[in-house]
């Protein structure tokens, strides 16, 4: 056996042409060696943001307390901060790709700086990453810390396999993260339609990195959605009726039964590609029988659905949004549920507006372009219900509703262009193009990050006890908007005028001056990003003046508000009886809220499980060791998820029990401080005299 | 302090500057399209009936639906400032959630804009079908295309002639097109003519296009299919009549026979300039390929070849690096329009 034998055994097909400024010392051009700079650079990013990251935890000796109170946490507050730290993380890269992706075609009339090779992998990670490991992670993180709060629970009904969710897409996510440094990421877009992406035309380990990214996440948001469901149907508070959950949780809802059935499709589907590409299967292969249309139709068949999985939870943040800071009922709470489980149920039925250039009949084009249509309804009135929501309120402009205003306004026009693209005829002009691109940023900027923004402004006390800096968060909102205006605004004319979207340099002059709005649009979003970040460090200085510890800064309506800042262990010291739709609004006006309960009972708790890092470490192992051909490893790796299942098993230390009298001793002393405090009037709602006690009595005056 | 302030004017005087010339630059683009002599690229300037009838269908879908976009657009500013914190003198009813005339207005206006909208959709998805034929009093002209990497194949069956780069079609006769590729998914698209179709290895999709005057128009693939997808683009002529006739008599004369041997050659990965370089000649215009003959049933077979139910290794699929693609083109090469 060679010596070359030997590496390819252990390390497969990895080798120093993997390395990001191999190409750079090969073939030393200066096109060669500004791209090699640019990857090395990220590379060395990641490197240096890991190796950093490990030095500061050892040097502050914090290795104990991260893997105790964090990594191996099955809280469900805790692995919701999680997932929303991860989209942070990876919003930062997909937002730094966007910066690339507009500055290369602002030059793009003179071929730009990037290789076209370089600028694929640009605009595929950009897609992949803000879908699946930040627009996901943000929503499921989200959810996971507010639901179980909402419907009066202590946690998820499966605590540990949320955990293990999380592993899952944590995997995905490095995987990602690892293609910066070894190797290089796919190109065929975050779609990856073959049979580009078929081992004939692409073999390197790019779509492997794509598959395997991919494959872990969708299983672990199928258990998410699993997980999420069975939580809302049998966690509730006694007395919390379906039809009095808040509409959070009911978005919640149905965003989880989307995930249990579209994100099967999506597993399927890269793991046919696997397949084909693996061993030689033939689904979607030039010949054969392969067909690449069925990729097509299984990607979307998961694909339409997500884009709602992705809309449905903000839309419950900002029905919490617009009633809270209106300091009103939520209109038309009836209206507004049906209205989503229209959504969620027409989602299935549409997914065919993806390809109506395909070449199927006009028939079929019509009733999907029909259906397509038809969910404006529900979503035209959800718009309407929020503002009927403000009419006759008491609408204070915190961070929360300018996103929300923001969103109401620009959401219907991208709504707009989506009934434009509803109708094949038109549809076959503009797809493909960058009216395309605008539109479902215009969906998806608007629509789901402004919703996570504002629903991170609005949980964020609640999750570490402080508010989030007003004047920062202010300032950040007005740049996400004018940024989103400015970056995507243009490219609806770019579309209009035949510029397609994926293309690295363009012919046209005309282009130009849109493209250089566009680029200035991109630095105002990479300036929002950085604000937040700023924001983030203003508020942890001034944590202390900011503090909420009564838990109420906003005069909530919903459960989450009438317990402590950040919220206890447990989150109920006695679960709660429910009466009403707005419970803890109701409590307040009647007297009600902060009250000591007739007694206190010992809490019951989930213990610590390291299984969702096992299965973290091994499944990224996997796939990592499947891009690289190092079959040893994918061996190993795979047989360590049983291994892990079956020791798991003979574990029988899985609860805790907390004694009635601590719970009664922090409740207490909590209470003893809520009284103490004096009600703040919502004028002084974003000022330090906040400390999380609503003075309510203008509202109970007026009913 | 003093020069702090004009330097801070002469700042923002620069920005003005450039954000003058960018607006400037703006207008002009929506203005004077042509103003760079470019072939048409926008189906909001229409040479054809199909395009038209989409800019038209287009304006009015947007029309209609303004009639829910605008009013949440006006009342989400309006409401919030009337109905805000300290403003004094409106009703204040934080218990009020439902009226039955609001539910009925949110809910009946957009459905009923639907069913209005749902005509026109249902009619020009039929009518615009890309596999209907355009209703003419002449015989369609058949064109078959080839998708390859990075530039189409057009073979014109009836005239026994195919080119690469230009597709030249008379005025108002209607133009069938069938399409397949030899390579990896791609979308054939020429946006004033009409709007875009699929084409697909080892598959025939159909596209009907007329052009009502002369001119020139950009043809493309939308698709991204690698590394020189940003290149394959073409030219679309429409000529009158006796300019189309002698156009198809100079690619006879001028043009070279397309052979296994030369379809091998332009099949292999290569953008349109790579491809004239190995095979154009001098009589042939700049990155354009005429071909004056070309085999019979030359389309059908390149389908059929993915049909055979026979293994296709790597080596004998067009489009693929074991089949003498070579590496990624020169990143900031360029291929002219063939103006």
């Amino acid at each position: 056996m060679t010596a070359s034998d030997l590496w390819h055994l252990v390390f497969g097909r990895l080798g120093l042409q993997s390395l990001p400024f191999w190409d750079m010392i090969q073939h030393p051009t200066p096109s060669h060696i500004i791209n090699g700079i640019i990857a090395t650079g990220a590379a060395a990013v990641v490197v240096i943001g890991a190796l950093v990251t490990v030095f500061l935890i050892t040097k502050y000796r914090k290795w104990g307390v991260l893997w105790s109170d964090w990594l191996t946490s099955v809280d469900h507050k805790k692995i919701g901060i999680m997932y929303i730290v991860l989209a942070f993380v990876m919003l930062a890269r997909a937002l730094i790709e966007a910066l690339l992706i507009r500055t290369q075609q602002a030059d793009g009339l003179n071929g730009g700086f990037l290789s076209a090779d370089h600028f694929a992998q640009l605009f595929s990670t950009h897609g992949t990453i803000m879908i699946f490991f930040m627009a996901m992670p943000f929503l499921i993180g989200l959810i996971n810390f507010v639901m179980p709060q909402q419907i009066g629970a202590r946690d998820v009904s499966f605590p540990m396999m949320n955990s293990i969710s999380l592993g899952l897409t944590a995997a995905g996510a490095a995987l990602v993260m690892v293609s910066l440094v070894l190797g290089k990421f796919e190109t065929g877009g975050w779609t990856a339609y073959p049979p580009y992406t078929e081992a004939a035309f692409n073999p390197g380990p790019g779509v492997d990195y794509w598959i395997w990214a991919i494959a872990l996440s969708s299983i672990g948001t199928t258990m998410t959605g699993i997980n999420f469901a069975v939580t809302i149907y049998k966690k509730r508070a006694p007395g919390m009726t379906l039809f009095r959950m808040p509409l959070f949780t009911w978005t919640a809802l149905c965003t989880a039964i989307l995930m249990i059935f579209a994100m099967p499709p999506l597993t399927a589907v890269s793991l046919m590609l696997a397949l084909d590409r693996y061993l030689d299967f033939h689904f979607f292969t030039n010949g054969m029988g392969g067909n690449m249309m069925n990729f097509a139709n299984l990607f979307w068949l998961f694909g339409h659905p997500e884009v709602y999985i992705l809309i449905l939870p903000a839309f419950g943040v900002y029905s919490e949004v617009f009633s809270t800071f209106s300091g009103k009922r939520l209109y038309g709470y009836t209206s507004l549920v049906y209205a989503t489980m229209a959504i969620a149920v027409l989602s299935f039925t549409v997914w065919l507006h993806h390809f109506f250039t395909m070449g199927q009949s006009a028939n079929i084009n019509a009733v999907f372009g029909l259906l397509t249509m038809i969910i404006g309804i529900p979503t035209g009135v959800k718009i309407y219900d929020w503002l009927l929501t403000m009419y006759q309120g008491r609408v204070r402009f915190t961070v929360p509703l300018i996103y929300a205003l923001a969103f109401s306004v620009l959401f219907v026009l991208g709504g707009l262009s989506g009934v434009l693209l509803a109708n094949p005829s038109i549809d076959f002009q503009v797809h493909n193009s960058l009216f395309l691109v605008a539109h479902f940023h215009n969906m998806l900027i608007p629509g789901l990050l402004f919703g996570m923004l504002a629903g991170y402004h609005f949980w964020f006390p609640k999750a570490f006890g402080f508010r989030l800096d007003e004047r920062w968060g202010r300032l950040s909102a007005y740049l996400w908007i004018s940024g989103f205006i400015l970056a995507f605004f243009p490219l609806y004319a770019l579309g209009l005028m035949g510029m397609t979207r994926r293309t690295v340099s363009y012919f046209d002059p005309a282009y130009t001056p849109w493209m250089l709005v566009a680029e200035v649009g991109a630095l105002v979003l990479t300036a929002a990003l950085t604000t937040l970040v700023i924001q983030l460090i203003v508020s942890i200085r001034e944590r202390k003046a900011n503090a909420v510890p009564v838990g109420d800064p906003w005069d909530g309506r919903s459960l989450e508000w009438a317990i402590a800042a950040p919220s206890p262990e447990w989150n109920f010291p006695v679960i709660p009886t429910v009466t009403d739709r707005d419970p803890f609004a109701v409590a307040k006006a009647q007297h009600t809220a902060y009250q000591s309960p007739p007694a206190y009972e010992d809490i019951t708790l989930p213990t610590n499980s390291a299984m969702g890092m096992i299965i973290c470490v091994v499944g990224g192992l996997l796939g990592f060791a499947l891009v690289w051909h190092m079959w040893w490893l994918a061996i190993l790796s795979a047989l360590a998820v049983p291994v892990a299942v079956i020791a798991k098993s003979f574990d029988t230390r899985t609860e805790k029990v907390i004694p009635a009298a601590e719970v009664r001793q922090q409740h207490q002393a909590w209470l003893a401080q809520a009284r103490q405090e004096t009600p703040i009037s919502r004028q002084l709602e974003t000022s330090p005299d906040n400390h999380g006690l609503a003075d309510n009595t203008i509202a109970e005056a007026s009913t | 302090m003093k020069s702090g302030s004009r330097a801070h004017c002469h700042r923002g005087k620069t920005v003005r500057r450039i954000a003058v010339t960018i607006l400037t630059l703006l207008a002009l683009s929506v203005l004077y399209d042509d103003a760079w002599a470019l072939p048409v690229s926008s189906f909001l300037e229409p040479a054809g009936p199909v395009a038209a009838a989409q800019k038209n269908h287009f304006i009015w879908v947007t029309l209609i639906t303004l009639i829910v976009v605008l009013p949440a657009i006006i009342l989400t500013p309006y409401l919030a400032w009337r109905y805000r914190y300290g403003a004094k003198k409106v009703a204040y009813k934080p218990k009020w959630a439902f009226s039955w005339l609001f539910e009925i207005l949110i809910w009946g206006v957009p459905t009923i804009i639907v069913l209005i909208l749902s005509v026109p959709l249902w009619n020009s998805t039929h009518q615009l079908d890309p596999y209907h034929p355009l209703a003419s009093t002449q015989k369609p002209l058949h064109i078959e295309v080839i998708g390859l990497d990075w530039k189409w194949l057009f073979i014109y069956p009836d005239e026994g002639i195919a080119t690469v780069g230009e597709m030249a079609v008379p005025v108002g006769r209607p133009i069938a097109l069938d399409l397949t590729t030899d390579t990896v998914m791609q979308s054939f698209w020429i946006p004033a003519l009409g709007g875009q179709i699929y084409a697909m290895p080892g598959m025939r999709t159909k596209l009907q296009l007329l052009a009502d005057r002369p001119g020139q128009f950009r043809g493309l693939n939308s698709q991204f299919n690698g590394m020189g997808f940003e290149h394959q683009q073409f030219l679309t002529v429409s000529l009158k009549d006796d300019a189309f006739k002698n156009w198809v008599q100079q690619v006879k004369s001028r043009g070279i026979p397309l052979n296994t041997g030369r379809y091998g050659t332009l099949n292999k990965q290569s953008t349109r300039a790579e491809s004239f370089a190995a095979l154009g000649t001098p009589a042939m215009p700049q990155d354009i390929l005429y071909f004056s003959s070309v085999p019979p049933n030359f389309f059908q077979q390149v389908i059929a070849r993915y049909r055979s139910g026979h293994p296709l290794p790597p080596g004998d699929q067009p489009g693929t690096k074991a089949h003498g693609g070579h590496s990624t083109p020169s990143p900031n090469g360029k291929t002219g329009l063939g103006t």
